[in-house]
């Protein structure tokens, strides 16, 4: 099992404390966001099922706060932090999760769909790595139209099992396009501990290709933000794809659905994330430690974006569905 | 939902497709079967629950995501004396395997002039309603249709269902089986406790009438049931037609019944754009075409993505209220 290790020597970050306070309010949204959802599922508000990224937040917004609005991000079924981490506003996210009409996708896509192209977001993804070429792609549109854009691409460690990502890496390595892998390893696919379905190294799959790949704490999200600075800093400048990997945990169940979960995961593994290597917590403590937050600050952040998530709830509750001829729409362009 | 006149032993259809694989695994040692999260899981709609304690994880066997991957592995081994049955979690993933079941299992039997077989069943799921958006929807049964070399199964009833998996996996072709994801746990029906099997290749009459035929595959055979019922009422007997198999069709049975009711809708969850609908319509047009009064109409999936909001994907798929106006104005009870 992939062990993350606590780094005894933490070096002094170069991030400032705005930023740092700005990247505690994405992943608390993000927080926020899914337990929100997670509630909307178990008091049956909305349709279907949705797969939760909390105990994820410091890859989505470590990575996203390193690029700008007009570089691309590609999502996975487990994407709602991705998508707000990019800019996504909560109450269009809500909306849409409920199938209303005031949703990104106007209710057609629903939580594993979302997509927007303001911010950048090509889409979630339903199908495991189905994002990978797609990614690429708008890397290669990138290199080609020159407009400096890099790709970034996330994924679970699940997606190693499909052909197309490394048809993808080589394609992007071979024509040096400014992609960025990101691969999610939260040690399950779905039900299955990665140990049974992935053999070697992940990382090594990358550098076959040559591609640059890094190993992250997942769970700190200064680590995964200086990484990807220096990440997106080379695809921009030309020096090709990368490959980050990042060692976290989901905290819920594969989906909302996912309750009894001690066949495949012991209790005991979960509070152990929870408890001693949370990337909310992590970086409270590490803020509070330096002497650049206290508690105070938090509970004021904390606070403003729990009432912009109450708001946008009500927002998207009340808001219409669309209407019946929606449908037919969009089929073709 | 449960179908009438049953008496005996009922269980849900989910648990007849898992009976059906036990006591296949259990006859025969050279079967297993291999799939995402399908052992201790049980797979994700927790159908296959409990197999793997008795046949161990060498025999259900859990794979990572490579569906074109295993699903090739099962081409090779079923042509080098195993019998796998393959389960793909949604069908929508026929996307990712069909190379392996179209360009490699349909074909070798043929190409190699009868010397080669591939043994082999996919497993897969059909069918809207779920709120599982465009990718984790759709109906893709005509896909496998349209490929010579492939068998394709689509049961509606539990009893359907696990008579037709056992001569699935006895069978020397690669057989599809499409299982509507929304009725493993809905469906219950009258199985048999001792052993049956069902020929692929026969359809079954599952309501007999005398004044329109409605011809309908998988989870369409109950919305042309409460269709007939509501028919009743207004004095049109509808007679309900399940093909039961789409590859090999048991064409004789169709004709026969519309020659008797002169009048047909057919019904499919597919999409309706060159679907499986538009295939049963032609062969009704074709073979009984002086016995009809009316035209053969049929009802697909709308030509669209399945969407998300349940206010547009219930509009998608054909149901009972659809059937029923149809059905009247083809029998002139406007
Ligand atoms: C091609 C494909 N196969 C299977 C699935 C079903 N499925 C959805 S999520 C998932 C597990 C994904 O694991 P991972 O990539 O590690 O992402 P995580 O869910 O852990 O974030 C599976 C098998 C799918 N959506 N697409």
């Amino acid at each position: 099992m992939a062990q993350v290790k606590a780094k005894k020597s933490e070096s002094t970050s170069n991030i400032d404390r705005e930023q740092l306070l700005h990247m505690y309010e994405q992943m608390f949204k993000i927080r926020a966001f899914e337990e929100q959802v997670n509630e909307l599922y178990q008091s049956a508000k909305m349709p279907g099922l949705a797969h939760l990224y909390i105990g994820e937040e410091a890859i989505a917004v470590g990575m996203c706060e390193a690029l700008t609005k007009e570089d691309y991000i590609t999502s996975t079924h487990r994407g709602h932090g991705h998508c707000l981490a990019k800019g996504a506003s909560i109450d269009k996210m809500f909306a849409e999760l409920l199938g209303k009409d005031a949703g990104y996708c106007h209710g057609k896509g629903g939580s594993m769909h979302i997509a927007d192209q303001d911010t950048g977001n090509l889409g979630a993804n339903a199908i495991v790595g189905g994002s990978s070429a797609i990614a690429t792609g708008a890397a290669f549109s990138s290199k080609r139209l020159g407009n400096g854009r890099v790709a970034v691409c996330f994924f679970g460690e699940g997606a190693l099992g499909q052909g197309l990502v490394y048809e993808s890496m080589n394609m992007a390595q071979l024509w040096k396009l400014p992609v960025i892998y990101v691969c999610e390893n939260n040690l399950y696919n779905e039900y299955t501990h990665h140990s049974e379905s992935t053999a070697g190294s992940m990382k090594a799959r990358a550098e076959a290709f040559g591609i640059m790949a890094v190993e992250v704490d997942g769970q700190n999200v200064r680590e995964v933000h200086e990484t990807a600075i220096k990440l997106v800093e080379r695809a921009r400048k030309g020096e090709g794809p990368a490959f980050m990997l990042c060692n976290t945990y989901r905290y819920h169940g594969h989906h909302v659905g996912d309750i009894a979960r001690e066949y495949y995961r012991p209790k005991e593994e979960e509070l152990k994330w929870k408890n001693d290597n949370d990337p909310l917590k992590n970086l409270s403590s590490w803020l509070t430690e330096n002497g650049l937050a206290d508690a105070g600050i938090f509970e004021q952040i904390e606070s403003a974006v729990s009432k912009e998530v109450e708001e946008a709830v009500t927002f998207a509750l009340n808001a219409p569905f669309p209407a019946p001829e929606e449908v037919t729409k969009h089929v073709y362009a | 939902m449960s179908m009438p006149n049953t008496n005996g032993r009922e269980i849900f259809f989910g648990d007849a497709i898992k009976e059906a694989l036990a006591e296949e695994l259990r006859r025969d040692p050279t079967v297993f079967m291999l799939g995402e999260d399908i052992a201790e899981a049980g797979t994700t709609f927790k159908v296959l629950n409990g197999l793997v304690d008795e046949f161990g994880k060498d025999r259900i066997l859990d794979t990572p995501i490579s569906e074109p991957g295993f699903t090739g592995l099962a081409v090779g081994a079923a042509m080098t004396g195993l019998r796998p049955v393959v389960d793909i979690m949604f069908g929508d993933f026929s996307g990712l395997i069909m190379d392996q079941v179209a360009n490699q299992a349909a074909k070798i039997h043929y190409m190699s002039g009868g010397k080669l077989k591939v043994p082999m069943v996919l497993r897969t799921t059909m069918g809207a309603g779920r709120r599982s958006a465009a990718q984790h929807s759709q109906s893709l049964h005509a896909w496998y249709s349209h490929i010579p070399g492939l068998k394709v199964v689509v049961p509606a009833t539990p009893y359907d269902a696990k008579g037709l998996m056992k001569s699935a996996i006895r069978d020397d072709n690669p057989v599809v089986i499409l299982e509507d994801k929304m009725m493993y746990k809905t469906v219950k029906g009258y199985v048999p406790e001792e052993e049956y099997v069902i020929p692929i290749g026969v359809a079954d009459v599952k309501r007999e009438g005398s004044d329109i035929t409605l011809i309908a595959t998988s989870s369409m055979v109950y919305v042309a049931l409460d269709a007939a019922k509501m028919l009743e009422e207004v004095g049109i007997n509808a007679e309900v037609v399940d093909p039961r198999t789409l590859v090999p069709l048991d064409k004789q049975t169709l004709v026969e019944s519309v020659k008797k009711t002169s009048r047909a809708i057919v019904i499919d969850e597919g999409y309706e754009q060159y679907g499986v609908t538009a295939e049963l319509a032609s062969v009704i047009a074709d073979e009984a075409f002086y016995y009809l009064d009316a035209p053969v109409k049929r009802m697909g999936a709308m030509n669209v993505p399945i969407p998300f909001s349940p206010a547009l994907e219930d509009l998608t798929i054909p149901n009972a209220k659809g059937v029923f106006e149809m059905a009247k104005s083809l029998c002139n009870k406007l």
